[in-house]
């Protein structure tokens, strides 16, 4: 029986559940020191001068640096620039020298002996601040008169980009039989990863190279950016490695001043260095989440088909520009927003902008949550408009699952299409988990007992499975590298397999998921298999993890490459039985002469001969050993639809999820245990930004929502059980057949919840709310609608 | 000042400054590292021992209040080699994905089936209000302290 | 995340503790450290010492004193949750020390350093107002007593003196017939602290009510006894429009704070409308309902 398909334990586990994994900050090395950096309370501020003598005067302080002292290193690279239009970059240093663009941008670093002695010295080094005008808020800083951060860019403009036909968008709406306009605004969120950011670096100076240990969730990519682009030193001289990492979601993916700083640390003091954030500067200074206020036109015939959407969104690019962050906003959302729908016309303009704030990059779905909240809330407010039922919208706009590939209209996707879809099959799923009709019936009869029920859809697709290279990259979409995967597998003369991959695992369970590809290609017990990641000695280049990548594209890159020692194996078991390649399959872990199982030999023969080379096929090398780089033709687009049911206390405007459906397609599922898992985690995820998180600057720029006291990532006890249903429309893209599952359940969930309590405030009157829909909020807005008579 | 607890049933000793965080005494100076930190604000759960057989936020005592206290953490959790029935239902149910929150979930899962041994899904969620996770949506471990319960 | 340091003292009776605090001036003492110690992690609070009397064994533990309950000030929140006593001789503390936290920290928090602290969103203190508790403390001039409606001042204030010391909090049994006790409270979704928490105990005979509490939480500065809804019951009969009439006045005369979660317009609201769910559910106890 082939392994794909199963829900294999994961073999990651051991490790983990006894605690003798290994994340960055439990690593340790002789002479060890560690690092503190101070950072700035001011949003927006020049640095008139730093006096650092208290601080290095304190016993148990190696050094104290400032921006001054790393003016030798470039400032971090932006790798991804929104292609079709002029894209104005500042990107942070290791060390600001002069002026700070957003609280907690790092001024100055200690080394001491100690974690508590760097904190101490911290408060002993004296800034000669000259704070400047402060604006948070993306709409504000366009305008005129409001606090310019950066020379290059006018009314702080990132970016004026755009995706579409404008001209054919505002024709058909101006033509249709009804338009619907709503301002929507996705707030910003802050990842919180259950681990902070961390880094350990060493330097070898009779080699001149560096060793460093680091949260990453794309070590090569960071080995590339910190040699090439910052130190301009050969990539030969750094080793970058990720520990176990605990969470990305995103905020792992980009190079950061911090580990530029403990990287050039480790060579200025002669020691290692290791630094690991506290959760108060995650929240300042690792990358926040979406932040897009956006305002929609919709289109539709009187029946509910859509006719036209055109969307404006102004998206809050922080104080500085992270590593991909202008792709974001751009190729990952404006090129998503026709959905799984079938729009005639569409159009986005995105304006990309400044404000003193934390950098905002991709953050789990990065973009197509944003799309999707966007795409969905218009689908039932256009529903609502003309009296119908939100399923039947839906239903009626989706792409008919006879017309795939599809290709979204207006060029949307710039050269791509739709792989495989099903659209109605999910909703089908979803309605039938719920039991829709039974749920109108007891929602009619809880509003006659004054009991407000809702419910939430969300249809969606989403593009994932990163990417075709030539598409994604600067020719196409501006990103500055390629988006392929690598995999290399070598069987060992013992049997055992060695795969080493580009891919990074940080909870996605990859060296269970890609040993079952090997085992289930080669026919061998999983045991046999190991999948080794996230070390650049070692592996091949890849691009790491993040877009829901690392089965459709690393998984192909593993099978690619197990298929070619398949072909090899082949090859030379025709030498070893002396029969004719043609007339050889392979099967069950075996090469057999077609039709007569008794001659054959098992691949661990296969795989001794090939390593010991005493009789090989003239012209071929010894060992079984494949490596695969590949690029994929399109992304993959899995699809689904989400149902919640909520009830809202009308006392206290609380809502409480009572059930939570997901009908998800992700094609193939190698492992439908780990499927189930990264939808669960991506839903808590959206639910979370439904309802509780949202992070809250004041005028001054500070971060108030700056903790877990104020920030509410959700408990075990604020979260309901899911249900999760599954339809299987296998991708055409890649031989798996698979398309991606880690950021689904977040690009989902989000409008599903918000439509529910908007479905359950409809007596009100209540037209839309923005997130988080707070208690308040909503128990405000049923004061002001018509008091729940609808 | 010098501190001496029994930890993971072995006598140690650790000469600490009165400041010092018991985590940070088991991580950096007895070399425990399968306790985590993963907040400053005593919330996250992550840095969970049984001290005295109750779970405690090992961020939130200084070492020098668990002085004469029995402390176990993760590493102590295995009997004679094999998994403690929280260990192995947290594996069978897939209840962790990037694990940094694991060894706090299991130190007040153990905590919690100590005082019953049979919970709804509602106390189960109630009793794990002080450890969080942003993997796996709490789904899959409020399976495995379930599960965990009908072996403990 | 790293407190700065301190000099550290670990007494071992009530006496050291005491001439301790009285030679070291900026001293703070420590019981759970659960209040106390997430603040010096952020630096807000830098003592110069602390005086940790955690392990002074005679101030922990549950005592059956006749017509109340004795509990020692180093009692955890988990002792009072799970205590047989306490669940039937006088319930209330149990069903509010369940609220508090998250499991690790019922572990270690105490009830005298909670009292002490005086978090003006902390569970405790709206059950010994409701309860009118007796908080007794020791100091250089030996043992008094301060009612609970003497206790909170101001935000993180009480009258407990500088250098006195809680030892013990006494409450009275709430068991006879007649007697109910409620506790609802609106937890920060972040924080698990009250947005608004309100404690009832009431005394019901032929169904008219001879005295009735009401401890209001989290909404103001220092919780407060809903003066204006206990009289709208008092000495009337506890039915639902009774009841509905009083709940409405619970936030009257409440100076409510505002936050970034809620404004003090709906912790108002939110005042009134738990009064009501506790009013109820302290009705349907006092019935045996």
């Amino acid at each position: 029986m082939s392994v794909i398909g199963q829900s294999i334990k994961r073999v990651e586990d051991p490790r983990l559940i006894t605690g003798e994994a290994k994340y960055t900050d439990d690593l340790t090395l002789p002479g060890l020191t560690y690092a503190a950096f101070l950072r700035s309370p001011f949003a927006h501020a020049n640095i008139k001068g730093i006096n650092t003598d208290k601080a290095k005067a304190l016993p148990g302080v190696v050094g104290v640096f400032t921006g001054k002292d790393f003016m030798d290193l470039n400032a971090m690279p932006c790798a991804w620039q929104a292609s079709g239009a002029q894209n104005n970059i500042n990107t942070p240093r290791a060390i600001e020298p002069d002026r700070v663009t957003h609280t907690g941008m790092p001024v100055a670093v200690v080394v001491a002996e100690d974690r508590y002695i760097a904190e101490d010295a911290l408060a002993l080094i004296e800034v000669d601040w000259e704070p400047l005008p402060v604006v948070t808020d993306s709409k504000k800083a366009i305008e005129a008169g409001a606090p310019q951060l950066h020379a290059n860019a006018p009314n702080n403009i990132v970016l004026d980009w755009h995706c579409g036909d404008a001209d054919g968008t505002a024709a058909a709406l101006n033509a249709s039989d009804v338009v619907v306009k709503q301002h929507i605004v996705n707030q910003r969120l802050i990842p919180t990863p259950m681990e902070t950011r961390g880094c350990m670096a060493q330097y070898n100076p009779a080699a001149d190279e560096y060793t460093i240990w680091l949260t990453a969730q794309a070590p090569h990519v960071g080995r590339l950016l910190m040699t090439a682009f910052v130190f301009g030193i050969p990539e030969t001289k750094m080793r970058l490695i990720s520990p176990q990492i605990g969470g990305g979601f995103g905020a792992k993916i980009y190079l950061y001043p911090e580990y530029v700083a403990v990287t050039a640390l480790a060579k200025k003091v002669g020691r290692p260095v290791k630094w690991q954030e506290t959760r108060r500067e995650n929240y300042v200074a690792t990358t926040h989440g979406r932040d897009h206020q956006t305002d929609i036109e919709v289109g539709a015939t009187k029946d509910g088909k859509i006719t036209a959407l055109n969307v404006t969104t102004y998206a809050n690019f922080g104080g500085m520009i992270s590593t991909i962050a202008p792709g974001i906003p751009t190729t990952l959302y404006g090129r998503l927003l026709s959905g799984p729908y079938k729009l005639p016309h569409i159009h986005a303009r995105v304006v990309g902008v400044y404000t003193n704030t934390a950098m905002v990059d991709a953050y789990r779905g990065a973009g197509r949550p944003e799309a999707t909240y966007v795409l969905e809330r218009a689908m039932d407010l256009v529903a609502n408009e003309l009296g119908l039922d939100p399923a039947d919208v839906r239903r009626k706009n989706f792409v008919p699952s006879n017309e795939f590939p599809y290709t979204p209209a207006d060029n949307l996707l710039a050269g791509l299409s739709y792989d495989s879809g099903n659209y109605e099959w999910t909703l089908d799923k979803a309605l039938e988990m719920l039991d829709y009709q039974g749920f109108r019936a007891e929602q009619a009869e809880a509003r006659k007992n004054g009991k407000y029920l809702g419910v939430g859809f969300s249809s969606y697709i989403e593009l994932c499975g990163v990417a075709p290279s030539a598409w994604i990259g600067l020719p196409n979409q501006g990103w500055g590298a390629g988006l392929w995967e690598s995999a290399n597998v070598r069987m060992h003369l013992t049997g055992k397999v060695v795969v080493t991959t580009g891919s990074q695992s940080h909870g996605q369970g990859h060296e269970t998921t890609m040993a079952q590809i090997v085992a289930d290609q080669l026919g061998i017990s999983i045991g046999d298999v190991i999948v080794q990641h996230s070390d650049t000695l070692g592996t091949p280049f890849g691009y790491g993890s993040y877009g829901s990548r690392s089965a459709a594209v690393g998984g192909t890159a593993v099978f690619r490459a197990a298929e070619r020692i398949k072909e090899k194996a082949k090859r030379l078991a025709a030498h070893m039985m002396e029969a004719n390649v043609d007339d050889l399959i392979y099967e069950d872990g075996k090469v057999m002469v077609k039709g007569t199982p008794a001659s054959s030999k098992t691949i661990q023969e296969i795989a001794l001969q090939a390593a010991v080379g005493y009789s090989l096929p003239s012209g071929m090398e010894p060992f079984l050993d494949e490596t695969s780089y590949f690029d994929p033709p399109n992304c993959t687009y899995p699809f689904g639809t989400h149902i919640c049911v909520v009830e809202v206390d009308a006392k206290t405007g609380h809502t409480k999820i009572l059930r939570y459906i997901a009908a998800d397609d992700v094609g193939n599922v190698i492992n439908p245990m780990i499927v189930d898992g990264q939808l669960h985690g991506g839903i808590a995820q959206g639910i979370a930004q439904a309802l509780y998180e949202g992070a809250v600057y004041d005028d001054n720029g500070t971060l108030t929502s700056g903790s877990l006291m104020d920030y509410a990532v959700p408990t075990a006890g604020m979260l309901p059980s899911f249900e999760t249903g599954r339809t299987v429309t296998p991708s055409p893209v890649n031989p798996l057949g698979v398309k991606g599952a880690g950021e689904a359940g977040t690009i989902a969930s989000t409008p599903a919840v918000a439509n529910a309590v908007m479905d359950a405030l409809k007596p009100f009157g209540v037209k839309h709310i923005d997130m988080p829909l707070t208690p308040e909020k909503v128990w405000k807005a049923m004061q002001s609608g018509n008091g729940g008579k609808g | 000042m010098k501190v001496s607890m029994k930890v993971n049933g072995q006598s140690r000793e650790a000469d600490v400054e009165p400041r010092w965080l018991l985590v940070h005494v088991l991580r950096d100076k007895l070399g425990l590292t399968g306790t985590n930190i993963g907040c400053d604000t005593s919330q996250c759960g992550a840095c969970t021992v049984l001290m005295n057989g109750e779970a405690v936020k090992s961020c939130n005592v200084l070492a020098v209040q668990a002085n004469g206290a029995e402390i176990t953490t993760i590493e102590g959790v295995r009997t004679n080699g094999a998994y403690h029935p929280v260990q192995q239902a947290f594996w069978d149910q897939h209840g962790l994905q990037c694990g940094f929150c694991t060894p706090g979930m299991i130190m007040t899962t153990i905590d919690m089936l100590k005082h019953h041994e049979k919970l709804s899904d509602d106390a189960i969620r109630h009793g794990l209000e002080g450890n969080l996770c942003r993997c796996t949506g709490y789904e899959n471990i409020v399976k495995a302290v379930r599960d965990a319960a009908d072996k403990v | 995340m790293y407190p700065a340091p301190f000099e550290y003292y670990a007494p071992t009776s009530v006496s050291e503790a005491l001439s301790l605090l009285a030679s070291n001036a900026d001293a703070k003492l420590l019981a759970g450290g659960h209040s106390l110690l997430p603040a010096m992690k952020l630096r807000l609070a830098t003592p110069a010492a602390l005086i940790d009397i955690g392990k002074i064994a005679e101030l922990n533990g549950i005592t059956d004193a006749g017509d109340k309950i004795v509990i020692g000030a180093l009692t955890t929140h988990h002792q009072v949750e799970t205590s047989l006593l306490m669940k039937s001789a006088s319930p209330l503390l149990s069903k509010v020390a369940a609220h508090i936290g998250d499991t690790q920290v019922r572990n270690r928090g105490t009830i005298g350093g909670s009292l002490a602290h005086a978090d003006p969103a902390a569970d405790y203190p709206a059950a010994i107002l409701a309860l009118g508790a007796v908080i007794e403390v020791q100091g250089a001039n030996g043992k008094r007593t301060i009612n609970a409606d003497d206790l909170f001042t101001g935000i993180f204030a009480t009258s407990v003196g500088a250098n006195e010391i809680v030892t013990a909090v006494h409450v009275p049994k709430t068991n006879a017939k007649g007697n109910g006790v409620a506790y609802a409270k609106f937890p920060h979704p972040a924080s698990r602290y009250a947005i608004a928490g309100v404690a009832v105990w009431v005394n019901i005979q032929d169904d008219i009510v001879q005295d009735i509490r009401i401890g209001v939480t989290g909404a103001s500065d220092h919780a407060q006894r809903a003066t204006k809804a206990e009289a709208a019951l008092k000495g009337k009969p506890m039915n639902d429009s009774n009841i509905e009439a009083a709940a409405k006045l619970a936030s009257d005369g409440l100076a409510t704070m505002g936050d970034m979660f809620a404004s003090g317009d709906y912790r108002a609201h939110l005042v009134n409308t738990l009064a009501l769910d506790a009013l109820n559910e302290a009705h349907h106890a006092a019935h045996g309902w």
